[in-house]
């Protein structure tokens, strides 16, 4: 069966049992390429096709099943049953859900799925294959990632609704290593097609930074004026906006309430004139312009197609919003969804890159990428983590070498507290990325007071 | 001490998935393989898996979120010369499992221009074997509403404690069913269950304002919805003492940094054994193979042997065969029979975990360490059930905090970190106490305790007996690109480590 045809039979069942449901259908299609030591290791193709039914309730208890693989018309009617046998059942569930969204068809509705995207591998492979005798040959070991992924997503309710959306992406994730595992330098990049990832740039830039390794410096703890790169600064907002959960921060769980109750929207985070946004339709960012929602998690079931549009999070420096559902924006916010994207900017539009940053710091550390970073303290999003792969010393403009590695204990909202300068932005991959992380813009900022721990002496 | 070992459990009689038995497995790995086998493939396997996953989510008494995923799909892995390929489809059709192996074969022969494609180590051929882990109820055979119930109803119990303003639970079911057959004539069919219900109490003092919030320390294990009922894990006496325990978290003081002897509980001490040993120990890792993403290790091969991994009172087992273990298979997704041996053996390194690939590098026997996460993952090597022995005779739980002059005891895992090479880490608890004296002194606020892994291991001094000994363990660990996750348990008796570093991370806000 097509998707559309998946997604209707689902609803027709649905219908036949007396249910207003929601059915959400994904065809997946990934492969990947993995490497270590100039050498292949695992690789993959994979496709994959996922129904998702919601039961609506009356009563407020929505039964979510999901199922993917063979989709017949059995199994389907299956899960339809098994949805909504889950629906209700004297659960309590919250109360007053909005009612579901009603909207038509957005005209893509009978588009096919994206095409599988193994094609390009091959090449690809081929390419990194000549690049691994090339490191080779350099005395250097290539360690990484590449892959190129599709879904496209229906999205049908018994209410009318009919949405369709496709989304496709590239990414390397390259970390080049001397073979005697004195120095590492990392870079991740995005891009639409395998074919457009540019591993010759990515090898180039390594070897580079590589270079600065030659001079090893031991620096002690303490703190210290910071560079963040972008892809630093997209994990700290990545976590950032994991944690804006309006009801949580209503329940008064989290960083983001307000003492005495409710929210922090409406305080100043930063004395820069940073602006955090999402957006659909952010040029070469673009993600899904409704809401899709799975069951758990911060999005409503009752918001499933909700349209989106540009949302700023924080607005010149001042928290804006939190993201929410229509529920809870009930409770005096506004209906604000989670976006599959993330874009941090300064309000004159920044313009410098990181290697004019550099030139203008007369001392400092250059973090190059963070690694493990975990949640110490929910209530001031407090987060420890360590610098990896090129922690670098900036004297009078110039990078001086490679230092110690180190670990810090610092909240994102105390960063943006202390942000000094911003860069450039533009599109970064962050270290700790998976396939469910939103699609990342960010400048590099310098930070004052950056307290940092030194460990070991260790690449 | 901790009831989560019991090697007594009632006796399971249950039957593999009708669902998943009425697939066509054979015939599926008979067309997968016979065109393997025609292809020219040295190796090939055939996975059929189907994993069905139940979350629920609660906050205070009403239901958040619910989700109920069954995730069905084939997979197929070849060596083809010198490349590896590997390709899964959604569809359970003899077609489509040509289809797939057509694909996996394309791409190990796009891959071998760059080598790797190594041989894997030998393994005697297991046909028709079937294995099933010990459960006694299945938790897909309680209702939705019964499971909501259960944690709206210990969230109930929590609330009625004034300081305790929310109550955020959360619990989830697995059940794993695996067909695998290979060219060389293993076929085995298993079915794995486990379940995971946490509750975090958040709590305020209304006279100082201060928030914290607490975890419930029974851990996720491979058993069935009679874990819920109190079969493996005292609930009642957890939520009796729960309220009280975040009563004194709100009014703990904060720590004054510097170097103190740790008591640790085993519920604490299993997320420090798994990032410092369980992860340091892959083989994986040793090689370089995970050096892109989630990292490498200190370890070196040349180390198995002679490396001092910590003090002679350190005895580390892994096995994939202990009841209940959560990383616990009959055979592993490479169809190796499962195994327990010694990773470190009075305090030096004598073993590694390791899948038939990597073994295979080294000219050993794999130790069955190989999973996906689904039958659309690759399955790479993932860590055992990997737990510290506690001695014969050894002290128990009082007389270990009563032998410490002044120090902290730490209670339940919290936030952790640790670097690429698993050396340089930094652990915090749910609970920290002050001992003064040989006795507990109130809770401390903002501990963080921070060391590097042989210097940690080689200050312990203390081994409780097998009274102190509980199971805890992981069901999210992450590895691999695409990341996949894996479920492991950790044995840990009570232990004493003299003279850590402890950091106030509450200085830093």
């Amino acid at each position: 069966m097509t998707p559309q045809r998946i997604a209707e039979t689902a609803l027709a069942a649905a219908h036949a049992r007396g249910t207003e449901a929601v059915a959400i259908v994904d065809e997946i299609s990934s492969a990947h390429l993995r490497w270590a030591r100039n050498a292949f290791t695992t690789n993959g193709i994979a496709g994959d096709r996922r129904l998702t039914v919601v039961a609506l309730g009356a009563d407020g208890s929505p039964g979510v099943a999901t199922a993917s693989g063979a989709l017949g018309v059995d199994a389907v009617h299956a899960l339809v049953a098994a949805a909504d046998q889950a629906r209700g059942q004297g659960v309590a569930a919250e109360p007053d859900p909005a009612p579901p969204v009603t909207a038509g068809d957005d005209g893509g509705w009978h588009r096919p799925p994206a095409s599988p995207v193994a094609g390009g591998l091959p090449t690809f492979a081929a390419r990194l294959a000549a690049s691994f005798r090339s490191a080779g040959d350099a005395g250097h070991d290539l360690h990484g990632y590449a892959e190129q992924r599709t879904r496209t997503t229906y999205l049908a309710s018994s209410a009318g609704l009919r949405r369709r959306h496709e989304e496709s992406g590239a990414l390397l994730d390259h970390t080049v290593r001397t073979a005697d595992d004195t120095a590492s330098t990392w870079t991740g990049t995005c891009a639409r097609e395998l074919s457009q990832l540019d591993l010759d740039a990515a090898y180039d830039g390594a070897r580079h930074r590589l270079e600065w390794w030659g001079r090893r410096l031991a620096l002690p703890s303490g703190e210290y004026e910071v560079l963040l790169s972008p892809s630093c600064v997209a994990d700290l907002m990545l976590r950032l906006y994991k944690a804006a959960d309006a009801r949580a921060a209503l329940d008064g769980r989290t960083a983001f309430t307000a003492p005495g109750g409710g929210t922090r929207v409406g305080e100043r985070l930063t004395p820069v004139p940073l602006t955090l946004h999402s957006d659909p339709y952010e040029p070469g960012l673009e993600c899904a312009p409704f809401t899709v929602a799975r069951g758990t998690g911060t999005a409503s079931v009752y918001d499933n197609g909700l349209p989106l549009a540009r949302t700023g999070w924080i607005t010149e420096g001042v928290l804006s919003s939190l993201v929410g559902s229509r529920h809870t924006a009930r409770g005096g916010t506004p209906a604000t969804p989670e976006i599959g994207n993330l874009v941090l900017s300064a309000a004159d539009g920044g313009g410098r890159t990181l290697a004019d940053m550099v030139a203008r710091t007369a001392r400092g550390l250059l973090l190059t990428s963070l690694w493990y970073l975990r949640e110490v303290d929910p209530s001031s999003l407090l987060l420890t983590g360590l610098t990896r792969d090129g922690v670098y010393l900036v004297e009078d403009g110039e990078i001086r070498g490679a230092t110690n590695p180190f670990r810090f204990n610092a909240s994102p909202l105390g960063v943006l507290a202390r942000v000094r300068d911003v860069g450039r932005t533009e599109p970064t991959l962050p270290r700790e990325h998976d396939e469910n992380t939103p699609r990342t813009a960010m400048p590099a900022l310098r930070v004052a007071d950056f307290a940092m721990t030194a460990v070991g002496d260790g690449v | 001490m901790y009831a989560t070992v019991s090697p007594a459990a009632p006796a399971a009689r249950q039957e593999v998935d009708e669902a998943f038995l009425a697939l066509p497995l054979r015939q599926l790995a008979d067309a997968a393989l016979s065109r393997a086998r025609a292809l020219g493939a040295g190796y090939a396997a055939c996975r059929v898996q189907r994993v069905r996953t139940a979350r629920l989510e609660t906050v205070d008494e009403t239901v958040r979120g619910t989700e109920d995923t069954t995730r069905t799909g084939l997979g197929v892995r070849v060596r083809w010369g010198g490349g590896w390929g590997f390709a899964a489809v959604p569809d359970l059709t003899p077609r489509d499992a040509v289809a797939a192996v057509d694909r996996a074969v394309a791409l190990a022969k796009a891959c071998q221009v760059a080598g790797g494609g190594t041989e894997l180590a030998a393994e005697p051929v297991y046909p028709d074997a079937t294995w099933l882990s010990t459960y006694r109820i299945n938790p897909f055979d309680v209702p939705e509403a019964e499971r909501a119930a259960m944690l709206a109803g210990w969230s109930a119990r929590l609330l009625r404690a004034p300081h305790v303003r929310t109550v955020v639970g959360y619990f989830s079911a697995v059940q794993e069913n695996t067909f695998y057959a290979d060219l060389a004539g293993t076929t085995t069919l298993q079915q794995r269950v486990r379940v995971h219900p946490v509750l975090f109490a958040f709590g305020e003092d209304e006279r100082t304002g201060a928030r914290q919030a607490l975890r419930t320390l029974g851990p996720p294990t491979a058993r069935g919805w009679e874990y819920l009922e109190g079969e493996g894990w005292d609930w009642d006496a957890e939520f009796a003492q729960l309220p009280e325990e975040l009563a004194g978290k709100l009014r703990a003081t904060p720590v004054e940094p510097g170097r103190y002897d740790l008591v640790m509980d085993p519920s604490h001490l299993w997320l420090t054994l798994h990032e410092t040993v369980g992860h340091a120990t892959e083989a994986d890792r040793v090689l370089g193979h995970e050096m892109s993403y989630a990292g490498g290790t200190f370890v070196r091969p040349q180390d198995v042997g002679t490396l001092r991994f910590g003090s002679p009172l350190m005895r580390v087992t892994a096995d994939r065969t202990s009841t209940h273990g959560l990383a616990t298979v009959g055979y592993d997704d490479e169809g190796v029979a499962a195994q327990s041996w010694d990773l470190v053996r009075d305090g030096v390194l004598v073993g590694v975990q390791c899948d038939r690939r990597i073994s295979g590098l080294g000219g050993r026997r794999s130790t069955g360490c190989s999973y996906a996460e689904s039958a659309t993952h690759v399955p790479i090597p993932r860590m055992a059930n990997v737990s510290l022995r506690p001695a014969d005779g050894g002290p128990d739980l009082d007389a270990l905090i009563g032998g410490v002059e002044d120090g902290i005891y730490l209670v339940g895992s919290d936030a952790w970190s640790i670097d690429t090479r698993r050396r340089d880490f930094q652990f915090t608890a749910q609970r920290c106490y002050r001992i003064r004296g040989g006795r507990l002194a109130g809770q401390l606020a903002g501990v963080a305790y921070q060391g590097d892994t042989t210097g940690f291991w080689g200050a312990l001094r203390g081994v409780g007996g097998p009274g102190t000994y509980g199971v805890f363990g992981a069901d999210q660990c992450g590895k691999g690109q695409p990341l996949q996750l894996a479920a492991t348990s950790h044995g840990c008796p009570a232990t004493l480590f003299g003279g850590v570093r402890v950091v106030n991370t509450g200085a830093a806000t």
